[in-house]
């Protein structure tokens, strides 16, 4: 994905830094806002992190506030509230991983095999919509569907049927939370199965089909062996992501799923921590989380280059 | 057309397909439809209905006309749009000038390319980004909404590989003639990569609009809330507009305020679908594949 080597080889090396300097100024000049949004919101808080090793104080400040070593992690392993957060990230992110990543592939070899091309462009108009929508109101769309006074149990109450209560009860929302996701972003996910699939060979499978293969031998043979890389790369995302599990769409139903089933690392963060003030604690879960998610996608990368596949950081060669 | 070698579908299998797209076309295009309608409803047509409607069959713009005319709303509004286009006017800038100075071999290229592609790997925490922004003044300041979003590593990585790929004997022959990085930049780089730079922008834009948590986080002010939190506020949690925030009586049926408030969130991004629609999908190929 990232070309690495196409910008190695013509440095011209030779130069001493003067005549760079003269050479590239302004180029270094064009960079300088960028790198200072860099330092300002991401490297000035990753540094921030060192809070997770204080007893921090607010009014003290980071300067200020008392060193504790792994005090914090300790809580945090003590703390009961937080392995129901890790244990509700991990059990939604493999459900998700588990239902909603094989959708996006179903859909995209459908259309594909449609022959019409209005009717494709009329299915790819409609489904990439959802995933420009903001969390918010995805949420208050399914909501006021599925909600206790929504249309679906509005018309089950005038069928004299009980109201069901898709959206409150903790026991489906980890389905609940698929539903959406593959309302929101299945269709956008197809596009780069759809645009790998244009890339595959259609003599292959005209030369398949004279030699007598159908229609499901030509798809297990063919076609999904040309997507394998594109589904490699995906899945290393997604568990680099594993535990990230949609922030915004957690908060907005922690409310009224309560925090027993909807409380993940995210969100246990910020309540722990800016909402409960207990900052150092909320630091030490949030560190902790970033630190295995990097781990996590720098082992599906290498697994990934191990099994013979580009995947995402790419290694110079 | 068919190409020969594919046989004929058999219809069993044609009407399992026009299932699956059809189910999957009309669940995303009913809610909208009806959200749409029930905030275009009369209040008998919602009381006919028991909620909500389907079809409006007496339309009338009284929700929007009472949502307007109170403060509330309009002042969302004016903030949503201030954040949407000072961020993606900002943003865009930031990001091709480092998307360009990082595109050729240049003075400190590589460890800045390194600098952004390391923010994919590790994101730094909310309440480090919280006591940072706080510490920088922002706080209850709508500039908290733009400035840390100015960056974009996966908007970087697109418009990068873009400018990757015009022919660098184009910027030498331009250089030979006197041409500044600037002037290549403008003249050169930008006319050629319009339509990347209008998707670009467009993504900006909808993760500006579409923000909500930077807003619950960084905001105490509810005067300075965008519409997103209005949305949650008063029809997610179904916290009731009074009559004070809208200054109208007698109020419409709330169902159709809230689904208007709904639309309002909804417009813009349905009416620069279209032209995303257009061109993201090459914009998003060319670059990169995340989420």
């Amino acid at each position: 994905m990232l070309k690495r080597s196409a910008s190695k080889k013509q440095v011209s090396s030779g130069l001493p830094l003067a005549a760079k300097w003269r050479r590239d100024w302004q180029m270094v000049l064009l960079m300088i806002p960028g790198v200072v949004f860099l330092l300002l919101f991401f490297y000035l808080p990753v540094l921030g992190n060192v809070v997770a090793f204080q007893d921090f104080q607010p009014y003290l400040g980071i300067m200020h506030s008392e060193w504790n070593g792994l005090q914090n992690f300790l809580s945090l392993y003590d703390n009961p509230d937080f392995w129901d957060a890790l244990r509700n990230t991990l059990l939604l992110a493999g459900v998700q991983l588990l239902l909603f990543f094989p959708v996006p592939i179903g859909l995209a070899l459908i259309v594909d095999s449609l022959v019409s091309n209005r009717l494709r462009r009329w299915f790819q108009t409609i489904a990439y919509l959802p995933h420009f929508l903001s969390w918010v109101l995805v949420v208050t769309l399914f909501q006021q569907s599925l909600g206790g006074a929504g249309f679906i149990n509005n018309l089950l109450r005038h069928a004299g049927l009980d109201p069901i209560p898709f959206m409150t009860n903790p026991d489906t929302f980890p389905l609940l939370v698929v539903a959406q996701l593959i309302w929101k972003d299945a269709g956008w996910a197809m596009i780069i199965f759809l645009a790998a699939l244009t890339t595959v060979d259609v003599s292959l499978y005209e030369a398949a089909a004279a030699d007598g293969a159908g229609r499901w031998r030509r798809m297990w043979h063919i076609t999904l062996p040309s997507l394998r890389t594109v589904i490699v790369l995906l899945l290393i995302l997604r568990i680099g992501d594993i535990l990230s599990v949609g922030f915004e769409q957690f908060i907005l139903q922690r409310d009224s799923v309560g925090p027993g089933a909807a409380e993940v690392l995210d969100t246990f963060t910020y309540y722990a921590g800016v909402v409960g003030g207990d900052w150092s604690s909320g630091a030490a879960a949030g560190l902790a989380k970033g630190v295995v998610g990097a781990l996590l996608l720098w082992g599906a990368n290498s697994l990934a280059h191990r099994l013979g596949e580009p995947g995402i950081f790419q290694r110079r060669s | 057309m068919r190409p020969v070698w594919k046989e004929n579908p058999s219809p069993g299998y044609q009407a399992i397909k026009g299932v699956i797209l059809g189910g999957f076309a009309l669940v995303i295009v009913v809610p909208i439809l009806v959200v749409i309608s029930t905030s275009l409803a009369s209040d008998k047509d919602i009381i006919d209905a028991g909620g909500y409607v389907l079809w409006p069959s007496h339309p009338t713009l009284k929700a929007y006309q009472t949502l307007f005319s109170g403060g509330l709303m309009g002042r969302a509004i004016m903030v949503s749009v201030f954040v949407t286009l000072v961020g993606t006017a900002i943003a865009l800038a930031v990001t091709i000038a480092l998307a360009y100075a990082t595109s050729r071999p240049v003075l400190f290229g590589r460890p800045v390319l390194l600098m952004v592609l390391f923010t994919l790997l590790f994101a730094p925490g909310i309440i480090p980004m919280f006591l940072v922004v706080k510490q920088l003044g922002l706080l209850d300041s709508l500039w908290s909404l733009i400035l840390p979003g100015a960056l974009g590593a996966f908007n970087f990585v697109v418009l990068r590989t873009f400018f990757m790929n015009v022919p660098g004997e184009l910027l030498e022959s331009a250089r030979i003639d006197g041409a500044s990085d600037f002037t290549i930049l403008r003249q050169i780089i930008m006319p050629l990569s319009k339509a990347v730079i209008a998707v670009v922008g467009l993504f900006y834009a909808v993760g500006f609009w579409n923000a909500f948590f930077n807003a619950l986080l960084y905001l105490n002010d509810t005067s300075k809330w965008p519409v997103q939190v209005i949305l949650r506020t008063y029809v997610l949690q179904g916290k009731s507009l009074s009559a004070d925030q809208l200054g109208v009586e007698p109020l419409p049926q709330p169902q159709s305020l809230q689904m208007a408030v709904v639309v309002v969130a909804l417009v813009p991004i349905a009416m620069v679908y279209p032209f995303l629609q257009r061109h993201f999908t090459k914009g998003v190929i060319t670059g990169a594949v995340k989420g």
